[in-house]
């Protein structure tokens, strides 16, 4: 065991060691020789457009689960939808991404020609809606009872009551966990490469590929996704410190 | 000379008849009858699981009610087909934890029922709003956020919200139960005020001495039932069954 560490930290040190006195030569190499680090640019659009479309179909998706399952559970209704529902989130909470991602490309789209984003669009989407979806219904159940009975005692109706009085309440509380989906999610959508999309772990791969040079082109990938995730976390702490001030 | 103005005066504002309530496994209301007139102000009092809260929240129906009629200005309101929204509007609650909403001034609290169910502008909303919240002395809290009141404010502002719906009766489940002792006078003051003025009132309450001094009618609950009803005063000097006398001598 202590060996195998230092035998990694031998290799991890003779690769550092390599680049070091080579760096100029590497970096030229991976990055700016015939045009690579064009692969990790289209390759950070394709991340980039495959999450932020994602998401967006996540949360139209979880939203509308959640508001199924909660009416659901508070009313006793639409008992067929939140069966479909249950089934939907079972499936997708149950089974691999990647797993989903495949049979979509391959089974569902397997006989026509699709663009590869929009299939990596509908598979995370899909994958997203159902932790959102749970995301948000928590947020719907832990407002208290007693609000929807003092909307419903003023005359709102179920929906108004919703409207009007629940899902601010619920928005404001779930916020930082939907936040959170977004970065999970932006990190999830690597596995694209599977379905052949060139996102942008796929790019440094490919450059891999052809400088057969694995350190630069990786820890490139590694740092961009580090840079946005963290970009990301900021504008939540920023957007939780807001919505918690106005917290009276 | 009995005009459909007269008529409407006289005959009960509520009328409650045969109420059955079970739960899945309690039997909280065990045939309710009663008939509550216009100005009456009627208290529910008894002992804890006497049904009393559960009684006032079938009223208004956030409570389902097994079996029975109520008829609220006439009009069978347990009848699945009614609208029991527009009711509703009519019959002003007043809650033990105030369920004011939270991310709301105080102002958008008292007028977002009158705006959006009543279609009333802004201005007429918020300038009755402001007249009942001089009455009830919280003028100045008109852009306070409600985590920023008191209890005893929260519990007025919450009267408050319920009376810019301009109801025709208001039901106060357990109004001071969760205040700090100090802050029951406060919220009283309010309720005798509505009483003076003659709002039809139905209180379930443990303020014994409250309920003797303002309450025109008295019922005194246990086990699902009403065993007793008296006349303010009188219910509380004269009782005539035991367990009102045993109830009042735990209590008094």
């Amino acid at each position: 065991m202590f060996s195998a560490i230092m035998d990694f930290g031998d290799k991890l040190g003779t690769a550092l060691f390599k680049l070091s006195y080579n760096f100029p030569n590497q970096f030229y190499l991976n990055f700016i020789k015939e045009n690579r680090w064009k692969y990790l640019t289209d390759g950070l659009k394709v991340t980039l457009t495959v999450t932020i479309f994602a998401v967006l179909i996540g949360v139209i998706l979880g939203f509308l689960v959640a508001i199924i399952r909660s009416t659901h559970d508070k009313t006793g209704k639409l008992t067929l939808l939140n069966w479909v529902c249950t089934v939907y989130l079972t499936v997708i909470r149950g089974t691999p991404v990647l797993v989903q991602l495949l049979i979509i490309y391959f089974v569902i789209f397997g006989s026509v020609r699709v663009d590869k984003v929009f299939v990596a669009v509908v598979a995370f989407g899909i994958n997203s809606g159902a932790y959102v979806a749970e995301i948000i219904r928590g947020g719907i159940m832990s407002i208290d009872q007693g609000q929807f009975e003092a909307g419903r005692s003023i005359g709102f109706n179920y929906t108004q009551t919703m409207i009007y009085i629940i899902l601010p309440q619920v928005f404001k509380n779930v916020l930082p966990a939907l936040g959170n989906e977004f970065i999970v999610l932006l990190k999830e959508t690597s596995v694209s490469g599977y379905i052949a999309l060139q996102d942008l772990t796929k790019g440094g791969d490919i450059i891999r590929s052809q400088t057969y040079s694995p350190l630069l082109p990786l820890l490139a990938v590694a740092l961009i996704y580090l840079f946005f995730v963290m970009i990301l976390s900021k504008l939540l702490k920023i957007l939780e410190g807001r919505l918690r001030n106005s917290d009276h | 000379m009995t005009t459909s103005e007269e008529i409407k005066e006289k005959s009960p504002l509520i009328s409650v008849k045969d109420l059955e309530k079970h739960f899945t496994d309690v039997h909280a209301l065990n045939g309710v009858s009663v008939d509550i007139y216009r100005g009456d102000v009627v208290f529910v009092v008894g002992p804890s699981g006497s049904g009393k809260s559960t009684f006032l929240r079938c009223l208004n129906r956030l409570e389902e009610p097994t079996s029975g009629t109520i008829l609220f200005e006439g009009i069978n309101i347990t009848d699945k087909k009614c609208d029991i929204n527009k009711h509703r509007q009519k019959m002003g609650m007043v809650f033990q934890q105030f369920n004011l909403f939270p991310h709301m001034t105080v102002m958008r609290n008292l007028t977002i029922g009158p705006m959006k169910l009543q279609h009333k502008t802004k201005e007429e909303a918020e300038s009755y709003a402001h007249e009942l919240l001089k009455r009830v002395g919280l003028e100045t809290r008109a852009d306070a956020y409600p985590n920023q009141l008191s209890g005893g404010q929260k519990q007025r502002i919450a009267i408050v919200r319920a009376l810019c719906m301009r109801p025709d009766v208001m039901l106060f489940d357990e109004p001071t139960s969760a205040l700090d002792p100090e802050m029951v006078g406060e919220v009283l003051e309010v309720m005798r005020d509505l009483a003076e003025d003659k709002m039809t009132m139905v209180v379930v309450t443990h303020e014994m001495a409250f309920a003797k001094e303002i309450a025109t009618k008295v019922l005194f609950m246990a086990e699902g039932q009403i065993l007793e009803t008296g006349e303010g005063r009188e219910f509380f000097e004269n009782p005539k069954t035991e367990r009102l006398k045993t109830f009042l001598e735990k209590v008094l």
